[in-house]
């Protein structure tokens, strides 16, 4: 306390601000050390831990601020977040986690929103001296309209994943025109508040920040309506990448720097996730942010509509067993169908009997695989798959020539070949894997039906093609069992 | 503006570079826990929200005021555990360690 006392004679602080300032260095320097520790899966754990440790310094010197008057209901609402956030965190089965990611988003969204509301309010609208503080009126501005945008969108997303409201997009007349309109009319109500005239009377702008706050709601749920399940990992990582942005507005609001550091490191991270996602899906930033706006629609596309049923090979799980005996080197394809029946426990028990017959098994995750980045790795990992069996796009595609079998487990789109040879195909362009080129391959499908984007897949009715229908999980065990039946 | 805001836009700047940097090293193995990570530390808006909700700046205040700090709380407290819980899961082939 001397040497902060000494220090703040120097920099005109009073100690306790002092403190709190540093306690925030002290936690930004934490948080870029945890995100560093986080490129490395053997460091990562040891990062988040050191991220943990950071905010826990953040939030007790907080606590030190001379504006808290009132501690009962703060720690009352600390506590009721954790009791509600540990079961959240320690509960929460690894299959649900894009539902989980969505209601974080949600909870962050709101809470910044509220935070720029209760300002706005305190400060009496950022009118000082009878001129608006134009500054910080654009950043709480920014801040609500994100931070509302990001709550109802991720509630929209949570909704859509759970499956309470309807997976498919959903689409009303005027959609786009309706959507892009209150996205300007929030931006002309941002901008008004920012540059209106002192004689502009405080409630009219109160009516005005209000409505503002409402259309951000309203803009959330438009946003997301019509986007589809299959799209979903993008919608992800956008409301991630809205929420980072809310929260540095809410920093330049409050002149808070670890907000805006780390209001960026959300932002940025999101807004880079969304990049692969569509660069993973070829299609363009733009097209991802504005053609979701209903107008990626591609239910009913694709041709050859005669006669498909007729060439299905379907095979037994015996059949398929019996294959997978003979094989030498296997490549898993997981998707979202393998998410949908919890199966990645019986993959592994597969893949555990197949290691024991001297078969090489290794695993191809696409990154749009399953409904948000890197899904289907952390449910192979929770079935104790090793992490170096898991491998990208780029780094497998070439190795399918070589393989025996194939398994494509619930994924659908990132292994039709309509992707690289039909130019009228909505998915044409979109990097898949070769599954075609391995000497067979072993499809478990819970029947002929599309995928989500309804779209015909030729994989399904190739020569090579062995489809297995039923739930993944039982056809998994089944096999298993067959498996172990012959090895006796 | 004033010199602290100018600055800000120097750390968000900064900050978003430095992000960039960072976060495309990150391989797409841990991209989930990225994510869950990179939300748990945006819970830092906890530190907003609790001036907020104890200023005493009236009564709409501190009741908008706590729901931030309890939706912040659920994030910062669910956000790292959930994340710690991933990243223990992965591992590497045994013996190739």
């Amino acid at each position: 306390m001397m040497l902060l006392s000494l220090i703040s004679e120097g920099a005109g602080l009073d100690p306790r601000v002092l403190a709190i300032r540093l306690s925030y260095l002290v936690a930004c320097f934490l948080f870029v050390l945890g995100l560093v520790n986080l490129t490395h899966p053997d460091r990562a754990r040891r990062g988040n831990t050191l991220a943990a440790l950071g905010m826990l310094i953040a939030v007790c010197s907080t606590l030190l601020d001379a504006q808290i008057l009132e501690f009962h209901w703060i720690i009352g609402g600390i506590l009721l977040g954790s009791i509600v956030g540990v079961p959240m965190g320690l509960k929460i089965p690894m299959t649900k986690m894009p539902e989980r990611i969505a209601l974080s988003h949600a909870f962050g969204g709101l809470a910044v929103a509220l935070v720029g509301v209760i300002y706005y309010i305190h400060e009496q609208g950022f009118v000082k001296a009878g001129h608006v503080d134009k500054f910080h009126m654009s950043a709480v501005g920014f801040e609500v309209l994100m931070g509302a945008i990001t709550f109802t969108g991720s509630i929209m997303a949570f909704g859509k994943l759970q499956g309470f409201l309807p997976g498919k997009p959903t689409t009303f007349p005027m959609q786009n025109a309706i959507t892009v309109g209150s996205i300007v009319l929030g931006a002309a109500m941002v901008l008004f508040l920012v540059v209106r005239p002192e004689s502009v009377p405080h409630n009219v702008a109160n009516i005005v920040f209000y409505t503002m706050c409402g259309l951000g709601l309203l803009m959330g749920v438009l946003l997301v309506l019509p986007i589809g399940g299959a799209d979903m990992p993008v919608v992800i990582c956008l409301l991630n990448s809205y929420a980072g942005l809310a929260a540095s507005a809410s920093g330049f609001a409050l002149d808070n720097q670890v907000l805006i550091i780390c209001g960026a490191l959300d932002g940025g991270s999101g807004f880079i996730l969304a990049m692969a996602m569509s660069k993973a899906m070829n299609r363009s930033f733009m097209n991802v942010i504005f053609g979701a706006f209903g107008s990626a629609a591609p239910a009913g596309a694709g041709g050859g509509a005669g006669g498909k049923a007729a060439n299905v090979n379907e095979a037994s799980v015996e059949d398929a067993a019996e294959l997978l005996k003979a094989s030498g080197s296997v490549i898993v394809v997981p998707g979202y169908g393998m998410a949908v029946a919890q199966a990645q426990h019986a993959v592994r028990e597969i893949a555990n009997l197949l290691e024991k017959n001297s078969c090489r098994v290794r695993y191809a995750i696409h990154p749009v695989a399953g409904r948000m980045p890197g899904h289907m790795n952390v449910l192979l990992a929770e079935a104790n798959v090793p992490y170096d069996l898991l491998y990208d796009l780029d780094q497998i595609n070439d190795d399918f020539v070589n393989t025996d079998v194939v398994i494509v487990v619930g994924a659908n789109d990132v292994v039709n070949p309509a992707a690289k040879t039909s130019p009228g195909s909505p998915i044409f362009g979109m990097p898949v894997f070769n599954c075609d080129q391995a000497k067979a391959v072993i499809v478990l499908k819970r029947s002929m039906n599309p995928g989500f984007a309804g779209i015909e897949n030729e994989l399904f009715v190739h020569p090579k093609t062995m489809m297995v229908f039923g739930d993944a999980k039982q056809t998994l065990q089944k096999m298993a069992t067959a498996l172990k039946g012959d090895s006796h | 503006m004033t010199e602290s805001q100018v600055l800000g836009l120097f750390v968000f700047m900064l900050a978003a570079f430095m992000g960039y940097a960072v976060i495309t090293k990150v391989p797409a193995l841990l991209h989930t826990p990225l994510m869950s990570f990179t939300n748990a530390i945006s819970g830092i808006s906890l530190v907003a929200s609790l001036v907020a909700a104890g200023a005493k700046w009236g009564l709409v205040a501190t009741i908008l005021g706590i729901i931030a700090v309890t939706a912040a709380s659920i994030n910062v407290v669910g956000g790292f555990l959930i994340t710690d819980r991933m990243l223990k899961m992965f591992r590497r082939k045994p013996g190739a360690k």
